[in-house]
């Protein structure tokens, strides 16, 4: 089984919504769209699913072409932000709907119903209605509704986004383990770039309507194509430095310096670094220290971010531990250069990190 | 770009097409065939081109007819529309008698409107009506077929008493959509009652107003039943409003020509003005944003 | 800016309510510090919310007392409380300028036009608005909006506190990051009271001085972030705080040492024998893989968050969640875990036990 958009674009009254892309997404993958709000996640879900048509290019569904076909002739499930769910039946009902309209006999019904919610531990509550049920349960059910229609393809549309920190943390590390046993291909959108990276599988970045990258989810955060992929793929966000190669040099501000990567051309770029790779205590020789003032701190326990002032630029410094610094103190910054990306003039990646070099 | 477009839906509105040009283009172009012709009768047709078009345009009878029309309608929303918002705004918000109060406010929309003239010519009657009876028991002389002003007072007040309700149940439905938080910020603010009714409830009723407005103008406008029972468009001609008048051409006098250009010009009077109407607002809408 | 004293506060939404049980909010003393900022953390349902209607008035406490400044104020309407709120959404006034949204509270207030225009234009300054303050507000974006909803809430001197109901619910993650600061950095700067409601421990942890831990309509912990990491008062904050959360094992404690299995685990400190439901927990970021020595377990999953690893692994049967650092290979399935043995809390009925504290009944 393979998705194919093929030259896929999308306009509406006169305002793109998706820039032409092609994109194919293989059997047995989970696929996460990663993005900020109205980046265009949902625009192309919908394309994929058959609820819009697009205004140029084409859909394959196993080679076959299913361009203009209705969603509902094809295998889809899509599953929402919000709950949806039939309020007025069970939720043994709900989840058996999809299989009644595919005329599937009593018992297949009842074997199939039964197995999912064992996976998604819904038993206990099999004949209550959905609204009777917690947040995460109403969506388990629903999440239960697209498993068992057995879909070639499943839309996740930030299905976690309305629950509790807690019970996203604990549906996020489920949901790859109900990918695996159903074999189909797995769309799921989200703004976090930390549940991409939990979800694993592929990632697909997008920005204002146009596709940055597209690879395996810990390449496309290692390896990002360009600057605008960076930026979507951190969080906390990444912070950016002007610098200079001379040489065999690579000349950051405060007088700082490293041996720049084999094949660079002389000239200006942009670094760019992950908050988690600024330290406060210098670890090894060959960092680099940037003396900063402290803006802002703030404490999580396990983790103290301080975001930082450097000449103009404002950084954040995500520190293990608990480090009591107060605003307005001059800090000095360590940062290892093999952490650094380095961006052209055009945005595009110029160097990787040599850290993930080998990812 | 290329594009593989297929044609084949176009059939399946083709049902849909044949009706509406069998109920309204067909009928349309007789009535634009009839406006363009005269006759005396035994189906014999003359060509007279624009001269019904022109004769009407300079007909006294019609402009005071489009005169009352105009006032009538403007009278009718300047009442129905802060009426109805006022109403909305008073109706209880949840509970039983949230709903009593809704089912109530949808009565007078449910009755016919003959039976609303009927109700309302029986009511106002001085010897029968509990209304004109009452009236004329404390010495107001009222009476809706005499006086010009008591027919004008009449059919205004049954339209009101008819035609509120929608008003208030699209505002009701507008204010139902404020989330709570709105209210609690206000008060938070120390917005007074009527800060809260100009910055938050009427910005978002705004949409639904517009609809309101939009409906009562068009059907004020074009008001026929009702003040045909009540006063036939009496006194005289105080209550003959341009859909009477058409009536009573087209019928009365049999004027086939003259009934077909009036009919043409009123749809497209009701068009235009609606359609001023619709782009006033939505440009409003617009300009709010920036 | 004021104290906020609850006195033997709690709320049933029932009109008699008969035990425990029946009561959203148990009941609770506290007081909130002059110029503190607080976050209310918790899952839906745990009474956050309960507790913040109750403080800004749109509800009133079916017992105890709320004081500002030690005046009763149980019985007065939000409007007679002078508190600012920020709303989960954002919720502006659509057809004013944000200039006259920023001045609103005052105007109605009555405070003259010059006093609001230097008002008005120091907190546009703050939230960095001060470019867009002719705009309409409608055609601002979500966390534009948001911003003049802090701005409105921020204008009045005076005000006693501020509630911040999930404030940034609606907002990007990477803009989340930008509005924290900003918070913050006001909060410094004007230093208001400040309540925060929020399940998000990310948000709470950042934001508060203090934070209130809420659990099935109880407080189950008060303290700095620090506290909450490192010596969590009961199993739910244990779990709610952290991600991956605080893994709490069942075991056998008896002295300095605790049992899993086969395992002995040092304690660093002697607990005595505790009996009923006795656990230890153990954060992952204190659990680590070692080569040669530690306890034996099985690894299921490792998944790769960028900064860190998780590792999902097994411990005679019990699941243990650990931290590796970016860039550690782990490839084997068995693997040796060792606990770091001063951060083991020891938990007897949920509740943390101290050393040396002696278990009643």
């Amino acid at each position: 089984m393979t998705l194919v958009l093929q030259d896929i674009s999308k306009t509406v009254a006169g305002q793109t919504h998706i820039h032409n892309t092609d994109l194919t997404l293989q059997k047995g993958t989970m696929n996460v769209l990663l993005g900020a709000t109205l980046s265009g996640k949902t625009s192309l879900m919908r394309l994929m699913a058959g609820l819009d048509k697009p205004t140029t290019g084409k859909i394959f569904w196993n080679d076959a072409d299913v361009t203009g076909m209705r969603v509902q002739d094809r295998h889809v499930a899509m599953v929402y932000q919000q709950f949806i769910n039939y309020p007025a039946m069970s939720v043994y009902d709900n989840i058996a709907s999809p299989l009644r309209l595919q005329g599937k006999s009593k018992d297949e019904i009842d074997m199939a119903v039964r197995k999912t919610a064992v996976l998604m531990k819904l038993t206990p509550h099999l004949d209550a209605k959905p609204l009777a049920l917690s947040g995460g349960q109403q969506q388990r059910c629903a999440l239960a509704r697209a498993l068992v229609k057995d879909a070639g393809l499943v839309l996740l549309d930030e299905p976690l986004a309305n629950l509790d920190y807690k019970l996203r943390e604990e549906l996020r590390e489920e949901i790859p383990r109900y990918f695996e046993a159903s074999g189909a291909i797995f769309v799921y959108a989200t703004t976090e770039p930390e549940e991409a990276l939990l979800l694993g599988g592929n990632t697909v970045t997008l920005y204002e309507g146009r596709i940055t990258q597209f690879g395996k989810t810990p390449e496309v955060y290692r390896r990002p194509c360009d600057r605008i992929t960076a930026q979507v793929f951190s969080d906390p966000p990444m912070n950016f430095m002007a610098v200079q190669k001379a040489g065999s040099r690579l000349n950051f501000e405060d007088g700082q310096s490293a041996p720049a990567p084999d094949g660079l051309a002389d000239g200006h770029y942009t670094a760019g670094f992950r908050p988690h790779h600024l330290e406060i205590h210098r670890r090894h020789k060959t960092e680099m220290e940037f003396k900063c003032r402290l803006m802002v701190s703030e404490i999580t326990g396990s983790e103290t971010y301080l975001h930082v002032e450097h000449k103009d630029e404002r950084w954040i410094v995500q520190a293990g531990g608990v480090h009591d610094v107060r605003s307005g103190d001059a800090l000095s910054v360590f940062l290892d250069p093999a952490h650094v990306y380095l961006f052209d003039g055009d945005g595009a990646l110029a160097a990787p990190a040599g850290f993930g070099r080998g990812a | 770009m290329e594009k593989t477009l297929n044609q084949k839906a176009w059939f399946l509105v083709l049902p849909v097409f044949l009706l509406v040009a069998f109920s309204a283009v067909i009928p349309l172009m007789t009535v634009v065939n009839y406006s363009l012709q005269d006759t005396f009768g035994n189906n014999k047709f003359f060509w007279a081109g624009l001269e019904w078009y022109t004769e009407l345009l300079h007909s006294e009878r019609l402009w005071s007819a489009f005169g009352r029309q105009i006032i009538f309608s403007a009278i009718i929303l300047a009442i129905e529309v802060p009426l109805g918002v006022f109403v909305a705004l008073n109706m209880p918000k949840k509970g039983v008698w949230a709903s009593l109060s809704l089912v109530l406010m949808a009565l007078p929309l449910l009755i016919p409107w003959n039976v609303v003239g009927t109700i309302w010519q029986i009511f106002g009657r001085v010897d029968i009506g509990l209304l004109g009876h009452t009236l004329a028991a404390l010495g107001i002389d009222y009476n809706y077929t005499r006086d010009p002003l008591a027919a004008w007072v009449t059919i205004i007040t049954m339209d009101v008493w008819h035609w509120t309700s929608l008003v208030a149940l699209l505002s009701y439905a507008g204010l139902q959509s404020i989330p709570e938080a709105y209210y609690q910020a206000a008060k938070i603010d120390q917005a007074s009652r009527w800060s809260v009714f100009w910055f938050i409830e009427l910005p978002k009723m705004q949409g639904v107003l517009m609809i309101a407005i939009l409906i009562r103008f068009m059907d004020s406008f074009m008001i026929y039943t009702e003040p045909f029972v009540v006063t036939g468009g009496g006194p005289g001609n105080a209550t003959t409003f341009l859909s009477i008048d058409l009536v009573k051409m087209a019928l009365g006098q049999f004027d086939l020509g003259p009934a077909a250009a009036f009919s043409l010009m009123y749809f497209l009077v009701v068009m235009l003005v609606s359609w001023v109407f619709y782009t006033v607002m939505t440009n409003l809408d617009k300009k709010a944003g920036y | 800016m004021a104290k906020i004293t609850l006195s033997k506060l709690a709320h049933s939404y029932l009109p008699d309510p008969q035990g425990e049980a029946d009561y959203a909010l148990k009941e609770m003393d506290h007081i909130w510090e002059d110029g503190q900022a607080y976050a209310l953390l918790g899952p839906s349902g745990c009474g956050k919310t309960t507790l913040l209607n109750i403080i800004s008035g749109l509800l009133t406490p079916s017992n105890g007392r709320v004081l500002f400044d030690d005046i009763d104020v149980t019985q007065a309407p939000t409007a007679a409380r002078n508190i600012a709120q920020v709303f989960q959404f954002p919720v502006v006034y659509d057809i004013m300028s944000v200039r006259k949204n920023l001045a609103f509270p005052l105007r109605n207030r009555g405070m003259d036009r010059a006093s609001i225009n230097t008002r008005v234009e120091a907190i546009a300054a703050m939230i960095e608005m001060t470019d867009v303050l002719e705009r309409k507000a409608q055609a601002l974006s979500a966390d534009a909006k948001q911003k003049i909803s802090l701005g409105r809430a921020l204008v009045r001197e005076d005000v006693n506190a501020i509630l911040f109901d999930e404030p940034l619910t609606v907002i990007d993650p990477a803009m989340k990051w930008a509005l924290r600061t900003q918070l913050k950095s006001i909060h410094a700067a004007l230093g208001h009271t400040m309540i925060y409601v929020t399940h998000d421990q990310t948000e709470a942890l950042t934001f508060a001085d203090q934070v209130v831990v809420m659990f099935e309509g109880r407080v189950v912990q008060i303290g700095t972030p620090q506290e909450l990491f490192e010596t969590p008062a009961h199993t739910f904050v244990g779990y709610f705080i952290g991600s991956p959360g605080m893994n709490v094992l069942d075991a056998r404690v008896e002295g300095a040492f605790a049992y899993i299995g086969d395992e002995k685990i040092a304690l660093g400190a002697d607990y005595g024998r505790p009996g009923g439901k006795v656990q230890i927990g153990i954060r992952p970021e204190f659990v680590s893989l070692q080569s040669q020595t530690g306890m034996a377990a099985k690894i299921h999953r490792v998944e790769d968050v960028g900064r860190h690893k998780i590792v999902r692994a097994e411990l005679c049967g019990q699941a243990v969640n650990m931290i590796a650092p970016e860039g550690t290979e782990i490839t084997a399935e068995a693997a040796r875990i060792q606990f770091k043995p001063d951060a083991i809390s020891v938990f007897v009925e949920d509740w943390r036990l101290e050393p040396g504290e002696r278990v009643q009944g």
